[in-house]
């Protein structure tokens, strides 16, 4: 198994804190991966260096055999890199089908010319990504609601929106920024299932974030765990879960002696 | 005739853009709400200076709406929608919207006059004020011009965006003031740049040529000119086959702003306007897609300039006030920001008070109560008056898009719920 994604010694500075700390990151391809870590351990900084948000100040990151440093956000969302965010941020006055139908953008060819002539290949065009709207919005669970407007969605919805949204791009691969943030119990250990079907339908590789330990030890194969932007341990679910390193980050040294 | 060919033609483009828009919303009754009224105001639109069967509307300046001043409607409704674009669509701020208005004018007023008295040159039937005196300056034919600037204006707008459009929101508001004021600055003092006039100053440039009908007059007989009929008899202040000409082009700028916005890069444009780092980590490029509306918006800046600079006949730089480009925009938010209609329906309106509807409704005023208002002076103090009041009592507009409307009242459901009420 070849790595998507090869991070090697990326640092980002804001001013005199340093949000990531030498951090080395792999993802295999086709795995499931998780980023964990205390609050302001640089897990979201780091998936915006990912994305093209922040450049590092040093280091590197190739993705898919190219380098990602300097690229635009746009150039590398269309390279196959969508990502949902912590807080949600979808396009509040468009409906559901067309928040899917923006993320489209880079497969679609039919330039303003096209459009204002109304060709036949730009309705054609236009007609399939209305229909591929439609099906991944059936995929993720909320079909039937391609002219809601985002906005008036429910909560849960508006999460699994954002993830029809991202799987639009036919991204190689998804970032997921606390995917189960507000869910209940039962919701968090159906989406467990859900990110493996994501991963065997759409054969794509998935990298998240998140706070809920009965998630990320459920459904991911990989732990990287960061403290203060720091790479602290790293491993499959059950190194993590004995590792006192971890565990000292969570709890605190006086965790660790009464777990002993 | 020719009113009977353009009805014919806006028909058959009404029904182009019917399965546009109507595939998006689905279902019947919703497509007949949605067209019927664009459907009636095109019917009026044209049938209400032709006919003749609503008084008041004459060539004479003293009615409730001479024919003047709804050139002058048409004009401002096409230069709204272009604004439209910009402000509505992709939610960029520009206060210096005059600008691409004024490249369109000065571009008319170079290629249309005898300003470039040195040289001599025509092209195209150009129909000129005097055609017994010699040629002198520059006369291309108004469709010729038309199309360059347009192309001048959506360059210029590429131009201006490139730098300015990297800034967001507010920044972006007071680094377009800055172009807007600049710009007429330039133009003011151009009559010598190293030694060359390129725009006459203050005096302004004029007179320019009337629009010429070029082939058409040898096949329907139509006079050589829109407003100067040298062949048949319409009288010399007849503004009505102008108006229909610049109603051909608000109807094809409304067709081209329905159809971009239901394609890939009107939800593009939208997208940015409502989360435009969300709308880049989805793969739309944002300065391509700024620019794109800058041009398209300039585009009809710039053609709405042209209709102003031959429909006033000179072109003086002290039309191109910051205040100009607060007019169009309060235009567009009266209208309702993002919707086309309400775009013409603002640019109309506020038109309609600003040329005519003030002195008139003074007069009346005046006639009833037996003492002089003035209301001409007020006018300022009006469109503030109309601004505050729209805020307070309905932000989205006169004619909201249909998104914001529902959008809107959802918002306020879960607002009385929220409350308890």
């Amino acid at each position: 198994m070849s790595a998507l994604l090869d991070a090697k010694e990326v640092t980002v500075k804001f001013g005199g804190l340093t949000a990531v700390n030498n951090v080395d990151f792999v993802v295999p391809e086709h795995s499931i991966c998780a980023l964990i870590g205390p609050n302001g351990a640089g897990k979201t900084t780091f998936f915006n260096v990912l994305t093209g948000l922040y450049t590092p100040t040093s280091g590197s990151v190739t993705f898919d055999g190219k380098s990602l440093v300097g690229v635009a956000p746009h150039k590398i969302a269309a390279m196959g890199m969508a990502r949902t965010f912590q807080n949600i941020r979808l396009f509040g006055a468009m409906t559901a089908s067309e928040n899917v139908m923006v993320a489209m953008h880079p497969h679609l060819r039919s330039g303003p010319t096209a459009t204002v002539l109304s060709t036949r290949r730009q309705r054609r065009e236009e007609a399939e990504a209305r229909a591929t709207a439609k099906e991944l919005l059936e995929f993720v669970g909320i079909g039937g609601i391609d002219d809601e407007f985002a906005t008036n969605l429910p909560y849960g919805d508006q999460r699994r929106l954002e993830v029809a949204r991202a799987l639009a791009l036919r991204p190689k691969l998804l970032l997921l920024d606390e995917p189960t943030a507000g869910m209940n119990p039962q919701e968090s250990a159906a989406f467990t299932s859900f990110v493996h079907r994501v991963r065997d339908e759409r054969g794509l590789t998935v990298l998240l974030i998140e706070h809920d330990m009965k998630v990320v030890m459920g459904v991911s194969e990989h732990i990287t765990v960061l403290e203060y932007g720091a790479k602290i341990a790293e491993g499959t679910p059950r190194d993590i879960r004995t590792n006192t390193r971890v565990i000292e980050a969570y709890l605190g040294k006086s965790g660790v002696e009464g777990a002993a | 005739m020719l009113i009977l060919l353009l009805l014919v033609a806006a028909f058959s483009l009404s029904r182009r853009y019917i399965p546009a828009v109507g595939g998006a919303w689905g279902g019947l009754p919703v497509k007949v709400r949605t067209f019927a009224g664009p459907v009636i105001a095109l019917v009026l639109a044209v049938l209400v200076p032709g006919a003749g069967f609503i008084p008041g509307i004459t060539t004479q300046s003293n009615g409730w709406l001479p024919q003047t001043t709804l050139v002058y409607c048409a004009i401002y409704a096409l230069f709204a929608m272009g604004l439209n674009i910009v402000v509505g669509y992709a939610g960029l701020l520009d206060l210096g919207y005059v600008a691409f208005f004024l490249f369109g004018s000065y571009v008319a007023a170079w290629l249309m006059s005898d300003f470039w008295y040195t040289r001599s040159f025509r092209f195209f039937d150009a129909v000129r004020l005097n055609p017994t005196l010699e040629v002198r300056g520059i006369h291309l034919s108004f469709w010729l011009v038309m199309i360059v600037a347009a192309v001048v204006a959506a360059i210029a707008g590429v131009l201006i965006g490139a730098p300015t459009l990297r800034l967001k929101s507010d920044y972006l508001a007071l680094v377009t003031l800055g172009f807007g004021e600049i710009l007429p600055e330039v133009f003011r003092n151009g009559d010598d740049v190293a030694g060359a006039n390129l725009t006459n100053g203050t005096s302004g440039i004029g007179p320019l040529d009337k629009i010429g009908t070029g082939f058409l007059k040898s096949i329907i007989g139509t006079p050589n000119s829109l407003e100067r009929l040298d062949r048949v008899a319409i009288e010399p202040s007849d503004h009505r086959h102008k108006y229909y000409v610049i109603l051909f082009f608000c109807i094809l700028f409304v067709y081209v702003s329905l159809r971009l916005r239901g394609g890939k890069l009107g939800r593009a444009w939208l997208a940015i306007r409502e989360d435009e780092l969300a709308a880049s980590l989805m793969g739309v490029p944002l300065m391509r897609t700024k620019l794109w509306s800058y041009a398209i918006g300039a585009a009809a800046g710039g053609l709405a300039g042209t209709f102003y600079a031959t429909t006033i006949g000179i072109v003086n730089v002290d039309t191109f006030q910051f205040s100009f480009s607060i007019i169009i925009l309060c235009a567009v938010i009266l209208g309702g920001m993002g919707n086309v209609w309400g775009a013409i329906l603002g640019g109309a309106v506020i038109t309609w008070f600003n040329y005519t509807g003030l002195v008139w409704i003074g007069q009346k005023l005046s006639d009833a109560m037996n003492v002089t208002v003035d209301l001409k002076r007020y006018e300022f103090g009006f469109f503030g008056m109309i601004l505050v009041l729209m805020m307070v009592f309905r932000p989205q507009g006169l004619l909201p898009a249909a998104r914001q409307k529902q959008v809107k009242e959802i918002e306020r459901k879960i607002e009385t719920k929220a409350v308890g009420a």
